[in-house]
């Protein structure tokens, strides 16, 4: 194991954290800039003047704390869901012997695969007659379906990892494999669990092509949809104050998310990918 | 990694085999019952949602005037096959595809490259890597386009040192420079992922057989060929193949930055635009499935290509 610090390990670095961190920083620096600055032209990368209007404005706009309630619920509800059932499905995986194995992990990867946008029609057509049209559970329920197969890879991959003997030791102390599951299993498997919670949250909280086709007002509209309802009638002359801002507020709970978890993450988006 | 502990002691050998059949039968039944679930939710929306497009796409069938409904066979399949707006988008999607795969090959591994050797400041490192993954899209689309933008973009201004950009560059005014703009936006957000991937690849490379290269007398690149770049083959394609179908089926950062305008139309924005601008369920079902038999052609191909075996590649008999 050598590691050394050579020049062009250091230069990479900071290429990497410009790569990274200058688009955050730009619409962070024009969520500052005034209304009448964009509208003007401003090409600097820094404000002329910094404000804080821009934050004021979209904080009392009802169509976009609306979109970011429905961001909330939707996304927390359609994870709690996804972990679940993906917990049950991965601990069978992982753990037992039964028909089918296979072919359950290659609907999760044919799903993981799936074209989004080709459902786009018939669940339209769907939602309207099933009165799941423009409501919440009108995206949880397609949300859940395409975390699902993520959650399972990542879940399956932590199960494996979990020293089993103490199930077994639970079950020769009389146990069933169902409380073996329940009473030694899942306290070890939490941060597992707690990875494929944070990814299946990232893609609900992403989600931008089933958010505008499967909603039309703000009762259910999440914030990704919402914010292309922002543009106006100009798409390439768009307000620029009001969407950086937006932006911001939307990233926030992402990098929150980021700085707590990052090395459970990276763990969790690995494991399920590559191994052996 | 499974140790497998002594079976507990058996009391009658006559017994042991019709135990452990009953064991082995109730282990079937409750694997099958904790599958099942997630099984019907991945069915429910993806599998009849599918059967649904491909009836659909069979009929004239428009909400505006549905009573005009009607059986017309696989005539909506030949409008579209023969109708050279389907295949320009296709065009575009394969070039958005081949072009950032690429292109995030290329740097993604060297970002790796990077990661595996910093020993300072990984949580720095990682939060940052991070940050263009969980990024929602749309705002990655947005972030670009206003950098783009002629009027309060910073790329202009920067960059017009190049002799290829001029201070007044419209990024949205034809198709390539728009292109070119959707493409940094695709690669600034999904690069990172990429890296991550090729990072855990190449930590599973043998110091000691890099080493032993050294000593035998390899260049810098003939380590790379020979002995990085072969093994980790898996981590490879494993990353290649998801990128792509996750490449092909662009269509955040198309509807936000253009719209379509300037011919930068994908395979996915297509067909959105058929069944809910058009209100056309008839030919956007039908494009829907040639959208996922295009996904299934690629899938398969890179599969067959590149010899990816995913179930071996994460040690699942």
């Amino acid at each position: 194991m050598k590691q050394r610090l050579t020049p062009a390990t250091i230069i990479g670095f900071i290429v990497i954290l410009i790569w990274c961190l200058l688009p955050v920083a730009w619409i962070l620096s024009l969520s500052f800039k005034s209304v009448a600055e964009t509208t003007s032209g401003s090409p600097q990368f820094l404000p002329k003047s910094w404000t804080i209007q821009n934050y004021k404005d979209i904080l009392n706009n009802g169509d976009f704390t609306d979109a970011l309630r429905n961001s909330f619920g939707i996304a927390i509800i359609a994870t709690l869901l996804s972990v679940i059932f993906a917990m049950f499905a991965a601990y069978a995986i992982a753990r037992l012997d039964f028909k089918g194995k296979r072919l359950v992990l290659s609907l999760a990867l044919a799903i993981a695969m799936f074209p989004v946008v080709s459902l786009i029609s018939p669940l339209f057509d769907m939602w309207r007659t099933f009165h799941l049209f423009n409501t919440w559970p009108g995206l949880i329920i397609p949300y859940l379906t395409f975390t699902l197969p993520l959650a399972i890879w990542t879940l399956s991959a932590f199960f494996r990892e979990i020293p089993w003997e103490m199930e077994q030791a639970a079950q020769v102390d009389g146990a069933t494999s169902w409380q073996a599951f329940r009473k030694v299993i899942v306290p070890l498997a939490a941060p597992g669990v707690f990875t494929a919670a944070i990814l299946t949250f990232f893609f609900a909280w992403n989600e931008y092509a089933l958010a505008i086709s499967l909603t039309s007002t703000t009762r259910s509209r999440t914030v990704p949809a919402q914010m292309s309802y922002f543009v106006g009638p100009d798409p390439f002359n768009p307000p620029y104050s009001l969407l950086a801002t937006a932006s911001v507020i939307v990233t926030i709970p992402v990098i929150i998310i980021v700085l707590l978890f990052q090395r459970r993450i990276v763990a969790g988006l690995t494991s399920g990918a590559v191994k052996g | 990694m499974t140790t497998t502990v002594a079976t507990p002691a058996q009391t009658e050998p006559g017994k042991r085999s019709a135990q452990r059949s009953d064991r082995s039968a109730a282990e079937n039944r409750l694997g099958q019952k904790l599958v099942a679930p997630a099984v019907i939710v991945m069915l429910l929306v993806t599998a009849y949602p599918m059967i649904q497009a491909i009836y659909l796409s069979l009929y004239r069938y428009r909400l505006t005037t549905p009573d005009d409904r009607g059986f017309v066979g696989l005539s909506n399949y030949g409008v579209i096959l023969t109708d050279s707006l389907f295949w320009r988008d296709t065009l575009n999607t394969v070039i958005i595809m081949v072009v950032t795969v690429v292109i995030e090959l290329v740097i993604g591994f060297a970002f790796a490259m990077v990661m595996h050797r910093i020993m300072i400041a990984r949580g720095l490192m990682r939060t940052a890597i991070l940050i263009p993954y969980g990024i929602v899209t749309v705002v990655s689309a947005f972030a670009w386009q206003f950098a783009f933008s002629i009027n309060n973009g910073f790329v202009n201004s920067w960059f017009s040192w190049l002799p290829w950009i001029s201070a007044d560059q419209n990024w949205f005014g034809d198709h390539w420079h728009a292109m070119f703009a959707i493409m940094v936006s695709e690669i600034w957000k999904t690069t990172p992922f990429m890296s991550l991937l090729l990072l855990a690849g190449l930590s599973q490379v043998s110091e000691d057989m890099i080493e032993a290269a050294q000593v035998d007398g390899a260049t810098w690149w003939q380590r790379l060929y020979k002995v990085i770049l072969p093994n980790m083959r898996a981590a490879i394609m494993v990353a290649v193949l998801f990128r792509a179908l996750d490449a092909f089926r662009i269509f955040d950062q198309i509807a936000i930055m253009t719209a379509g305008a300037q011919n930068t139309e994908s395979s996915s924005f297509l067909t959105y635009r058929q069944v809910i601008q058009q209100m056309q369920l008839g030919m956007g079902s039908a494009l829907s499935v040639l959208l996922f038999i295009a996904v299934l052609i690629i899938a398969f191909l890179i599969v067959k290509l590149f010899r990816v075996d995913l179930a071996s590649a994460r040690g699942e008999g």
